[in-house]
């Protein structure tokens, strides 16, 4: 028993020994983080004081090392490439602010760059004037917490995106703020994600984008301005829950673009004000479950190949377009709904519409041949057109019906 | 001029049909807020019934006062009166009185509300203003047609037909132009098309207020640069004002040569 309490202390003490900390100010003895890194050994604490840092291409290779920045020290890149290459496993950086990444062609410029990790932490950075923010490659097991990332991106072949995850899995992104770059965050071939309440604003292309990434979550993070707000395109297993997607607007603009997804799930989400809230194209087995759509131009347009999406209990209030739809009815369902422009009765007061809703008009089939048609948006004669088509359609799917429509808004 | 502009307004503000337009729009926008709860979704709603409804009843108005106050007009026409001021008395009196009918009808229930403290209060000054410049349009209109009509009938339908023309059988054909010609660029066309017909015009006015994320998507270049801009917005007005303007021109041409 004796032996083992000495071994204990002496393991504690050779451990609080072996963890020194290393201090980089510029008055110091250390005044480079590279040379810092360099005398570090794995388990130690490099502690960078507040001052401007004129350095790029910071090496850490196999070293599990705690990078703490004291009231933001600034690392200027100026320009010329990356400023963090790591290629380590339980390491964590926090509290730096990274500037200046030069647009390149040729290689991804990133402020921090990390490549075939585990266990690893990025806190509470500002990145700022950015290529590409933080890239992360063949890693796992990571949290990207509370960074700030802005950017200036004018063109999308000259930018990169916020944060980038490429091969990956297992990495938590949570309580980002990703402005100005092409993609706010951008995954591919990353499985097993959780993306929790992150803000992407006025993004050249996407707030959020997927590819091939299969069972991530994204829950309660607000897309506004983007190109788009969520891409999601060629994955399985997705849920997204509570996010809201505001004021994606423009002419190639949407909340929500869908393209191959299987088996996802969207749920309490809120659109407003979006041109076209979800594009779905080619999607399989999605439920679309208590969302609310307010004053979109199009609700949910469907593109066509999709089979067995279930749109339920969803509030449709105020859009200039409920559902635009191409193709056959293929299974697709819409059921229990509340759309603001239904006109139905509700004979015996069960709170749901009698008579079916129909939410594709005649009138988004004619904006869809004709785009100028569009200026005779809720006219009269436009009104007359859907009425009749409402009453016995011709060119809109007959069977895409909602049965069974609420009278009042859902509360959820 | 003025007094027989008085005359008549206050001839028709004590005519139970004031009453009855009044009392109208008054429930019109109780109902509307009290079943939507929402002041915006109001404001579309009430966009729709603007559009339709002022029109009509501006003209049916017009037609029935001109012919019913034919014998005061015969009278008036014995005195030594300026002719012109005769009419254009009679057509502001109408006009004014059935302007404060909406503004009243839908003021009052939507000040009630609490329109003054909510961001909708443009779009609903947006919608009077319309709607006043459509019951000036279409009343003027209306004058005009019954001016040329001596046959009370026949003026009648002619009016209903203007109407039913503007409201309706004006979009229905220009759709078919849209639609026919729809390899050719439309942007320009479907612009000055719009301008040629003040219902649509007010119509696109109301709803570059409201729709217009999905308006600006689809229709081009053209119509964001028109509309968007204080020019467009200045052209359109200055539209409306022109259609007020040449009806009232006719008017008062016509009744300086007119046999009574």
């Amino acid at each position: 028993m004796k032996k083992l309490i000495l071994f204990f202390f002496l393991f504690f003490f050779v451990s609080t020994v072996a963890a020194k900390e290393i201090i980089v100010c510029h008055e110091c003895e250390i005044s480079s983080i590279k040379q810092a890194v360099e005398l570090a050994v794995s388990g130690d604490t490099i502690r960078i004081k507040k001052g401007l840092y004129k350095e790029y291409e910071i090496e850490i290779i196999g070293k599990s090392l705690t990078i703490i920045g004291e009231d933001y020290p600034v690392i200027d890149a100026e320009m010329k490439g990356t400023a963090f290459k790591i290629k380590a496993d339980d390491f964590s950086i926090e509290g730096l602010h990274i500037k200046n990444i030069g647009t390149s062609h040729t290689s991804d410029n990133a402020a921090i760059l990390v490549s075939r990790s585990k266990n690893f932490s990025i806190k509470n950075n500002r990145l700022s004037n950015i290529f590409f923010g933080i890239l992360l490659e063949r890693s796992e097991n990571g949290i990207i917490e509370g960074n700030i990332i802005r950017s200036k991106a004018r063109s999308q072949a000259n930018s990169g995106n916020g944060i980038h995850v490429w091969h990956s899995k297992e990495l938590i992104i949570e309580d980002n703020d990703v402005q100005g770059v092409r993609d706010g965050i951008y995954l591919e071939f990353a499985n097993n994600c959780d993306i929790i309440n992150n803000v992407c604003k006025e993004n050249l292309r996407y707030g959020l984008h997927f590819m091939f990434s299969d069972h991530n979550r994204y829950l309660e993070n607000l897309f506004e301005n983007n190109g788009a707000g969520v891409a999601v395109m060629y994955s399985k297993f997705i849920e997204m829950e509570r996010n809201l997607f505001r004021k994606n607007w423009g002419s190639a603009s949407y909340g929500l673009l869908l393209k191959e997804i299987n088996d996802a799930t969207l749920k309490h989400n809120i659109f407003e004000d979006n041109t076209i809230a979800i594009s779905a194209d080619n999607t399989n087995r999605i439920d679309y479950l208590e969302n609310d759509f307010i004053s979109n131009g199009y609700a949910i347009r469907i593109r066509g190949a999709c089979y067995k999406n279930v749109f339920r209990r969803n509030n449709f209030l105020a859009n200039s377009f409920d559902v635009a739809y191409t193709g056959n009815i293929n299974e697709n369902e819409f059921s229990r709904n509340y759309w603001s422009d239904y006109t139905g009765y509700d004979l015996n007061k069960d709170g749901i519409g009698d008579v079916p809703f129909r939410p594709v008009k005649l009138f988004s089939y004619l904006v869809n041949t004709t785009p100028e048609a569009i200026i005779l948006l809720r006219s009269m004669f436009i009104g007359l057109l859907d009425f009749s088509e409402k009453v016995s359609p011709v060119f809109t799917p007959a069977e895409l019906v909602d049965p069974q429509p609420k009278m009042k808004k859902i509360k959820w | 001029m003025f007094k027989i502009l008085k005359y008549s307004f206050f001839d028709l503000v004590r005519s139970s049909w004031s009453y009855v337009y009044f009392f109208f729009y008054l429930l019109l926008g109780t109902t509307l807020l009290f079943l939507n709860n929402d002041l915006s979704t109001a404001v579309i709603t009430l966009m729709n019934v603007i559009i339709m409804l002022v029109p009509l009843i501006g003209t049916i108005f017009g037609v029935m006062y001109y012919y019913n106050s034919r014998e005061f007009t015969e009278l008036l026409l014995a005195q030594p009166v300026k002719r012109s001021s005769i009419f254009l008395g009679q057509y502001l009196g109408v006009a004014i009185s059935l302007s404060l009918s909406l503004v009243i009808g839908l003021g009052l229930p939507f000040v009630a509300y609490g329109l003054f403290k909510s961001p909708a209060i443009w779009d609903f000054i947006m919608l009077l203003i319309t709607g006043l410049f459509l019951t000036l349009i279409f009343s003027a209109l209306a004058f005009n047609i019954a001016l040329s009509n001596e046959n009370k009938i026949k003026g009648f339908g002619f009016a209903i037909l203007m109407w039913l023309f503007l409201a309706v059988i004006y979009d229905g054909l220009f759709l078919l132009s849209l639609v026919y010609f729809q390899e050719y660029p439309l942007d320009k066309f479907s612009l000055v098309a719009t301008m040629f017909n003040p219902i649509d015009l007010s119509r696109i006015l109301i709803l570059l207020k409201l729709d217009i994320s999905a308006l600006l998507s689809y229709t081009g270049a053209v119509f964001k640069e028109f509309f968007g801009t204080p020019v467009g917005a200045f052209a359109s007005l200055g539209m409306l004002v022109v259609w007020v303007i040449l009806p009232l021109f006719r008017i008062s041409r016509v009744v300086k040569k007119k046999d009574f």
